[in-house]
């Protein structure tokens, strides 16, 4: 590591884009106060406690703690994609709270429990969120599933049986762009008990109805029927 | 080659043909077929390996040594390159490289073009050092506004010949040079038949013009590689939709053989179109690497990511339809002015010239260059934005010929297929109660349901293979060099083979996305699953085939006496021997047995050519705050037979999501002051998030084509061409008024409802 001047730099430009990340709404605050021991400009040795094992490695203080796992740690199942709060990927938990590991910069959660993606497996075995991950296929190309996973277990965690509004909420801040959203809805509702799983291999007329024509109806989510049992006229067949 | 008897159709159109096939390419499933596996619902293979973030993606890769790459980027729209100065970064701490990308007297076209690069041992290190890059501009007048660049003192943004490559691997643009006068180039004509004629015949003409914005792919992992080079070996790991043409780009680029150029993609973080080639940053982190004699990593952040790496053009589309009181379309006539910054190509009008029957159409495109980043391939290009202007004026003529817009539909739709996906569509979204519904409990808010038609291909290609090996254990591995770029490709390559097999899924092994294996088809233009899935359900065959060879070769018959059904093979001929799987491959040797199959060409005789599909959409618009909400919608499609009923149900869902993004919420805004793009994030560019995700419906209709063995169709762009066209007639439907802009602002809805009341506007 180098020791170059870093004359120029304020924590405000490292943390850039705290303030959006403070808007997105549904994302619990994420930024704890720094501690007054706040270290100097130079690398510094650093402690941290991720998935119950501590790890040392010396960082400068203006590298974030997403890029710290990812880039020092090689724990690359945490994201980032915008860098400034806006987009969930690069979610942790920290003391068991969702947080933007992109907004947070490593030495500022010295002695805190960071969870990561990679800790929410107990000897080998995905947890109960993933698994229902897996199952409704609430992922495509799979960039944004790691914090979508960590935000649904922190939501789990302080609500076993979220309603659809509440799971909206709590992934509101999770940016998926392949459009994974209804099938992110219907995993936390598998995992919480609140909707059967499909098993592997089911053939879609089990699940969806013949639809005249030969059509089939892939659509897993039985709430499709309500809204349609729900438009006026359809007592009369014309819905 | 032989011919064959084959049964193609759909339900309740069904017709005989004579088929000639391909030597060792099974014939088409017939439709009766029952699967196993194919067209059920099976979870993603690597799904687990997504969910607890084991899956590796390009830019997770960490290598021994590994330096970090950064791009220094044009501040300026339009500039002369005076100097480049890397001395001084040359010099900061940990950096190990650096390369000029702009010469001096290049010229820069956009804010945003590459100008320069470095690697260094860390990140933050590679991020300072980029500040000490000195360049020297000479800023010119530029033009970002598409209106204004096209008025005649607007500077040019090519002084001379229109450069519009931006990498070898991108999609091909248009190929015959277009006349250009100022920075408009075109234009593209096609004309049927003849349009004044075809207005003359009509009892009612409707005129619009109708403007859409440029949306950016906005994939969550950028683009970027990281490189390694031993000795005049590459070695990359690429976020890319075609590892071979990653491949070739960096082979040309670099002077090397492509037989020295390795391309790996494990996984990928999505691509929408804009990930074909190694690109700019690609090229410059090979470079990087052999100049440091290290590995590099260069990807891209999100500031350049919307930059810089390719978007979905902008488009002014005139257009002028005419109709007969009894619903014939008589006339069609687009003119289209598209913007994608530096590059061309930007039409619209394959659905005004192929979805509904008309004796007379007429189109003309035109490309308006501006100082902006290139346009590239977007997800079914100049289909979205097409169908937003023939839908919104099929509704036009329909209310002004006083006839219902699906009546009016059904009777000019010539695809048999989209008219059921109409009816049933209708009957799903509840049509027939549409104006009962417009209004609700608050009497500022209306509701409205709208619908649009999407046209797309069959558009599998020759020219993939596939090595499917069986082993003497009785297992198989599939070999074939495509990229899964969460559509689920590599369960689909599993998913074939394990039904022609007579295989359990696990007992395939599969390795993609590698340029060391078979050739795979690039994924674009929606062809991955009609190329690969013949080419691996052929080479399945072919090795399900030697295995009966060893079968025959024991029994001491010919091998056409040995058949294979349901895991069993039997002698025609001695109904007593019998030998399952397990034991017919143990009669293998050490090695086992492979086959080699190369993808057969599509069938002329195939059942069509274009694949359909139609959506609905009901909305819930508040006339008061102009707030835009989709309650519903319906998406009924033609996925040819679909392979994986899960995963295809994801893909259309995520079609629908990225449409309904582009009619409400996406919008790059360019400052005209300085050039720049004032969102270039992922919180001002807005995309839908997850409460504004609606009920979605998604109906497949199987259509078994026979245009390959497996009647398969590609459904990633059919899925998002005709979502925003259905929102912007369902808002109309709602407020009584034509939406003529997209994004669907809140404003835009205001002035439509000051517009539809009279009011000031």
């Amino acid at each position: 590591m180098s020791d170059e001047p870093k004359s120029g730099f304020t924590r405000r430009d490292l943390v850039r884009g705290a303030i959006v990340g403070a808007v997105v709404a549904g994302v619990a605050p994420r930024s704890a106060p720094a501690e007054p021991s706040a270290v100097g400009p130079g690398a510094v040795p650093l402690e941290l406690n991720i998935n119950g094992q501590v790890h040392h490695l010396t960082v400068e203080p203006r590298v974030v703690l997403a890029d710290a796992l990812r880039d020092r740690l090689g724990l690359t199942g945490t994201k980032v994609v915008c860098g400034r709060g806006a987009c969930g990927a690069c979610t942790v938990l920290v003391d068991g709270q969702a947080s933007c590991s992109c907004l947070m910069l490593a030495h500022e959660v010295r002695g805190k429990r960071i969870t990561t993606i990679e800790g929410l497996t107990r000897d080998g075995a995905p947890a109960a969120i993933q698994a229902a991950f897996v199952a409704s296929d609430a992922m495509q190309c799979g960039f944004c599933t790691p914090g979508m996973v960590m935000s649904c277990e922190a939501l789990l965690a302080r609500n076993p049986r979220p309603s659809r509004e509440e799971i909206r909420d709590a992934v509101a801040g999770n940016l998926c762009r392949c459009g994974t959203y209804p099938h992110v809805f219907e995993a936390v509702e598998q995992a919480a008990g609140l909707r059967p799983a499909h098993a592997a291999g089911e053939p879609p007329e089990r699940i969806a109805t013949s639809l005249p024509g030969g059509a089939l109806r892939l659509t897993s989510d039985d709430r499709v029927d309500d809204a349609l049992a729900a438009l006026p006229g359809a007592e009369e067949g014309l819905a | 080659m032989s011919d064959n008897d084959v049964r193609l159709g759909f339900n309740g159109h069904f017709e005989e043909k004579k088929m000639e096939l391909a030597t060792g390419d099974p014939p088409p499933y017939d439709p009766s077929r029952k699967f196993r596996l194919l067209g059920t619902r099976v979870p993603r293979l690597d799904g687990r390996a997504k969910a607890t973030g084991e899956a590796r993606y390009s830019i997770d890769v960490l290598l021994p040594g590994m330096l970090y790459g950064r791009i220094l980027r044009s501040p300026h729209a339009a500039a002369k390159v005076v100097e480049v100065d890397l001395a001084a970064a040359r010099k900061m701490p940990g950096v190990r490289a650096a390369l000029a990308i702009a010469e001096p007297g290049g010229v820069v076209r956009f804010a945003g073009q590459e100008i320069a690069a470095l690697a260094a041992e860390t990140p933050e290190q590679a991020e300072d050092a980029l500040r000490a890059i000195r360049v020297q501009y000479a800023p010119r007048p530029f033009v970002v506004d598409p209106v204004a660049a096209r008025k005649a003192d607007a500077p040019l943004v090519f002084e001379g010949e229109a450069q519009t490559r931006t990498s070898a691997g991108d999609a091909p643009g248009g190929a015959a040079p277009l006349p250009r006068q100022g920075n408009v180039q075109g234009p593209r004509a096609t004309s049927k038949g003849d349009v004044e004629e075809g207005f003359r015949k009509a009892h009612a003409v409707v005129e619009g013009t109708y403007v859409t914005q440029v949306q950016t792919h906005s994939a969550l992992e950028t683009h970027g590689l990281v490189a390694r080079w031993e000795g005049e070996e590459l070695t990359v790991w690429a976020s890319t939709q075609g590892i071979f043409s990653v491949r070739d780009e960096l082979a040309q680029s670099l002077s090397v053989p492509a037989s020295k150029v390795r391309v790996h993609c494990d996984y990928m973080g999505g691509g929408f179109g804009a990930k074909f080639g190694a690109r700019v940053e690609g090229v410059t982190a090979a470079r990087l690497a052999r100049e440091a004699g290290a590995p590099v990593k260069l990807f891209l952040d999100r500031k350049e990511e919307q930059l810089a790496t390719g978007n979905r053009p902008a488009a002014i589309q005139w257009i002028k339809a005419g109709a007969t009181r009894d619903g014939k379309l008589t006339a069609l006539h687009v003119v289209v002015h598209g913007s994608g910054g530096t590059n061309g190509n930007t039409g619209t009008t394959a659905p005004a010239k192929n979805v509904y029957a008309c004796d007379n159409i007429k189109t003309e495109e035109y490309d308006v260059f501006t100082n902006a980043g290139p346009s590239t391939a977007m997800r079914a290009p100049g289909h979205p934005q097409g169908a937003f202007v023939l839908e919104s004026a099929m509704d036009e003529l329909a209310a002004r010929i006083g006839m219902d817009p699906l009546e009016f539909r059904m009777k000019n739709d010539p695809s048999e297929i989209r008219r059921e996906e109409f009816r049933i569509g209708a009957e799903r979204i509840g049509w027939a109660s549409r104006d009962a519904r417009r209004t609700t409990s608050d009497p500022a808010v209306r509701r409205g349901v709208g619908m649009a038609a999407a046209l797309w291909y069959n558009t599998g290609r020759p020219g993939p293979k596939a090595t499917v090996k069986i082993h003497r254990d009785g297992s198989a591995d599939v070999e074939h060099g495509v990229q899964d770029l969460g559509t689920g490709s590599r369960t689909m390559v599993a998913i074939v083979a394990a039904e022609e097999l007579g295989l359990p899924l696990e007992r395939i092994s599969v390795r993609i996305g590698d340029t060391a294996l078979p050739p795979g088809p690039a994924s674009g233009g929606s062809t991955t699953t009609p190329s690969s899935a013949p080419t691996i359900r052929a080479a399945a065959y072919q090795a399900r085939l030697a295995v009966a060879d060893r079968v025959a070769r024991q029994w001491k018959v010919a091998p056409e006496q040995v058949v294979w059904s349901e895991g069993v093979f039997s002698a025609k001929a001695d109904a007593g021997k019998r030998l399952a799987w397990p034991e017919a491959c143990a009669l293998l040797p050490a090695e086992g047995v492979a086959a080699t199959a190369a993808r057969a060409e599509n069938h002329p005789e195939g059942w069509k050519r274009f694949t359909a599909g139609a959506q609905f959409a009901e909305v819930e618009v508040d006339t008061e705050t102009g707030h835009v909400r989709v309650r519903r919608v319906v998406a009924v499609h033609d996925c040819g037979l679909v392979i994986n009923a899960l995963t295809t149900e994801s893909q259309i869902q995520g079609g629908v999501l990225q449409g309904i993004s582009y009619a409400l919420y996406e919008d790059r805004v360019l400052d005209r002051q300085t050039g720049r793009m004032v969102n270039p994030n992922v919180e001002q560019y807005k995309i839908l998030g997850a409460r504004d995700v609606p009920q979605i419906e998604t109906i497949v209709l199987p259509v078994y084509d026979g245009v390959n063995n497996t009647h398969s169709v590609g459904i990633g762009e059919p899925s998002t061409v005709p979502t925003a066209a259905a929102i912007a007639n369902a808002v109309s439907h709602a407020i009584g008024a034509r939406i003529t802009k997209l994004p669907i602002t809140p404003e835009a809805v205001l002035e439509a409802v000051d517009r539809a009341r009279g009011g000031a506007a």
